[in-house]
């Protein structure tokens, strides 16, 4: 199908949804680099224009990759319910837009549409919304999962403790658990990045950190982020693992460079739910996403990053994750380069999230090679607490020292608990309580003990 | 300001866990935020990173002992470099013309990648100890790359004429180094290989990473090893990584 917009006098054509799509959206590097950037501001704005007045319906009938070459629109186009897209299924992508903003667009009626929508319609939309935009309806979106505790809920914010090390030392990691325990942090997972693949390792750490958890009876989960097949073989070995962890991306050829596939996932999901390890909810999966990642995979289609990055979301919902986030300024600049474009993105990734029904967290970060620094961090956490996310990525000082890289600190997380008025999982900030870690105005206590008692003491 | 903290506790107790990893543990809090100083250090690690990726590479500073080739790929200055790693790839056509046919065993290219600080202050040294390491081997004139990234490397070897080259690259810059350099072999050389032909070392820096000697004794032994299989990447790593590597250097 082609389309065109008259802007300004003159006339656009656009060959096909895909190359609609990606003139439409918000300028960033990865789209240049593969050349399906719009030319100009100009030609940006007519194709939105031409994008406001298309047909929800007409994303029913054309896919931005095609049905026999990719799984991820097999799934898309077998999982479409019909009858939850009833209520928007007579509106243009525009109309739609001033619809999700309305009033009457509630926590309920967002809920309801989630499963009539096609990640390239909620894609679409996107493009056609400001960052408040993006803000104002994804605070209206509740997805509430649960393990040991329950995220997501409302005046919540969750935050995962981030203890990588670069040689995965046990000793150095705890060390880096017990500086995020002691400020609050880790309600969402204790989540370790292994520097190595190997399962002995991941044995190892997944066996610490449930031992911590089980010391202390803290009400969280952990994870060590490892490729799944790894995590299957650990859980055939009889580890303790609480969730499921594995990088996903939009197409299946991406998925397949990150040697996962669907069949792959379903056996995952499946192993992690026969142990039975949750205590109020049964969500055992994790996923990491990123803008760019079917890029760098050179699996892109020619379709949009930001378009790509939803159609993940929609692997992603087949699984009942407890957590996904968007790890939105890691991959570099050559896809979102600067503060401005990884500060959208964040936005975008988490407003097409929450819309197709994910609990979608974020993890804030830039790479060194990127223009941006701590503030536009705290611009994008400011942001994102104030759109409702469901949890934060923190590491000590905020410089993650195996995988090089910035994200937030723990510090960060108690200033927007402040600044939010926000706590963490109730079942977390229970604990925190009976550790002694809060103080009279439910604050991390600036003054806390300085252990948990038989941890590593730093007083040794 | 009052220190309220029991008067049994040392003032800092964090600092025997700091032993335990660089990472930033048991900072100071100012309300909420990270006190003062910390958000400085942090800062202060950020602009040296920050200085690393938009350095340039300067040969005359490089103290090479013989002469040297200067390159330059596609991408005509950082900031275009940083966006499109396509370009890094590939060596602008004026230099790509005058590079003479030189065939050797194996070729070194001294490259600026991410941090050109790395590539000045590691990998003079690595490539001495490496000529040293490899003493029955004919190496090719020294290449000097501006702008590159890892497969640039693979058109220098190719139109040198040279069986394996090695790219002496200059990594992206984390905090706690930004001077740190890999080394990238990739037997046979040519346009359109693959990462997975490729074996790396990395971690070159003297914040408590490899030496230069040990990083040249381990390039030697992966050297011989592509030569004896006829070519390198995973396989290779399989073999040599792991059964034949020496322990490492004291």
């Amino acid at each position: 199908m082609v389309f065109h917009a008259t802007l300004q006098g003159e006339r656009y054509r656009f060959d096909d949804l895909r190359t609609l799509l990606a003139r439409a959206s918000p300028l960033r590097s990865g789209d240049e680099l593969i050349g399906v950037a719009a030319a100009d501001p100009v030609e940006r704005v007519a194709a939105r224009e031409a994008l406001a007045n298309l047909p929800l319906r007409a994303f029913l009938s054309e896919s931005v990759i095609p049905f026999e070459q990719c799984d991820v629109t097999r799934l898309v186009v077998e999982r479409h319910d019909a009858a939850a897209f009833a209520p928007i299924a007579h509106m243009t992508v525009g109309q739609w837009r001033d619809w999700l903003l309305g009033h009457e667009a509630d926590a309920g009626a967002l809920a309801a549409i989630a499963r009539g929508l096609t990640p390239e319609m909620v894609s679409a939309v996107s493009k056609l919304m400001r960052n408040q935009d993006l803000i104002a309806v994804a605070r209206k979106v509740r997805v509430v999962t649960a393990f040991r505790n329950t995220q997501g809920l409302k005046g919540r914010l969750g935050s995962r403790l981030q203890p990588n090390h670069p040689t995965d030392d046990a000793r150095g990691i705890a060390a880096a658990l017990l500086d995020g325990l002691l400020l609050g942090a880790g309600d969402a997972v204790l989540g370790i990045n292994p520097a190595t693949d190997s399962i002995e390792t991941g044995m190892v750490l997944v066996r610490m950190l449930d031992e911590v958890r089980q010391r202390y009876d803290i009400p969280t989960q952990s994870c060590v982020l490892t490729h799944i097949t790894n995590t299957l073989a650990m859980i055939a070995r009889g580890a303790p693992v609480d969730l499921v962890f594995q990088s996903i991306a939009g197409t299946q050829r991406a998925n397949e460079s990150f040697g996962v596939s669907l069949a792959l996932l379903d056996e995952a999901h499946q192993a992690a739910r026969s142990l039975r390890r949750g205590s109020v909810g049964e969500n055992v999966m994790y996923f990491e996403t990123g803008q760019g990642a079917a890029i760098s995979a050179d699996a892109h289609f020619g379709v949009d990053q930001q378009t790509l990055e939803v159609r993940a979301y929609a692997v992603a919902r087949e699984y009942a994750p407890l957590l996904v986030n968007t790890v939105v300024g890691f991959i570099g600049p050559e896809y979102l380069y600067d503060g401005k474009q990884i500060i959208r993105a964040g936005l975008e990734d988490h407003f097409c999230g929450k819309l197709m029904g994910l609990p979608m967290g974020c993890d804030v970060c830039y790479t060194n090679h990127a223009e941006a620094d701590q503030d536009d961090s705290d611009d994008l956490m400011m942001l994102l607490a104030a759109a409702g996310v469901n949890f934060l990525i923190a590491v000590p000082g905020g410089d993650d020292v195996m995988l090089n890289y910035q994200s937030l600190s723990y510090h960060d997380i108690l200033t927007l608990r402040s600044v939010y008025d926000a706590a963490p999982a109730p079942e977390f900030e229970h604990w925190l309580e009976r550790m002694a870690l809060l103080d009279g105005r439910r604050r991390v206590n600036a003054n806390a003990p300085l252990s948990l008692p038989g941890f590593m003491d730093p007083r040794d | 300001m009052t220190d309220t903290r029991a008067p049994d506790l040392p003032r800092d107790p964090w600092a025997a866990l700091r032993g335990l990893t660089h990472a930033r543990i048991g900072l100071g809090r100012a309300g909420d935020a990270l006190a003062g100083a910390d958000v400085r250090a942090l800062q202060a690690a950020h602009a040296a990173a920050r200085r690393a990726v938009h350095a340039t590479l300067d040969p005359a500073r490089l103290s090479l002992p013989e002469p040297f080739i200067e390159v330059r790929s596609r991408a005509p200055d950082r900031g275009i470099f940083v966006r499109r790693p396509d370009l890094g790839r590939r060596l602008c056509a004026q230099d790509a013309a005058r590079l003479p046919h030189a065939p050797c065993d194996v070729a070194f290219v001294i490259a600026d990648g991410l941090s050109a600080l790395a590539a000045a202050r590691q990998a003079p040294g690595v490539l001495e100890a490496a000529r040293a390491a490899l003493p029955e081997w004919s190496i090719g004139p020294v290449i000097v790359a501006h702008n590159a990234r890892v497969a640039l490397g693979d058109e220098i070897g190719a139109l040198l004429g040279a069986r394996c080259v090695v790219m002496m690259i200059g990594e992206r810059p984390g905090l706690s180094a930004a001077d740190s350099l890999s080394l990238y072999l990739t037997w046979d050389p040519k346009v359109g290989r693959m990462d997975s032909e490729r074996n790396c070392l990395s971690n070159i820096h003297a914040h408590g990473g490899m030496t230069h000697d040990e990083a040249a004794f381990r390039l030697a032994w992966l050297l011989r090893g592509a030569r004896t299989l006829g070519r390198s990447g995973i396989a290779l790593k399989d073999d040599s990584m792991t059964a034949h590597l020496p322990p490492p250097a004291p």
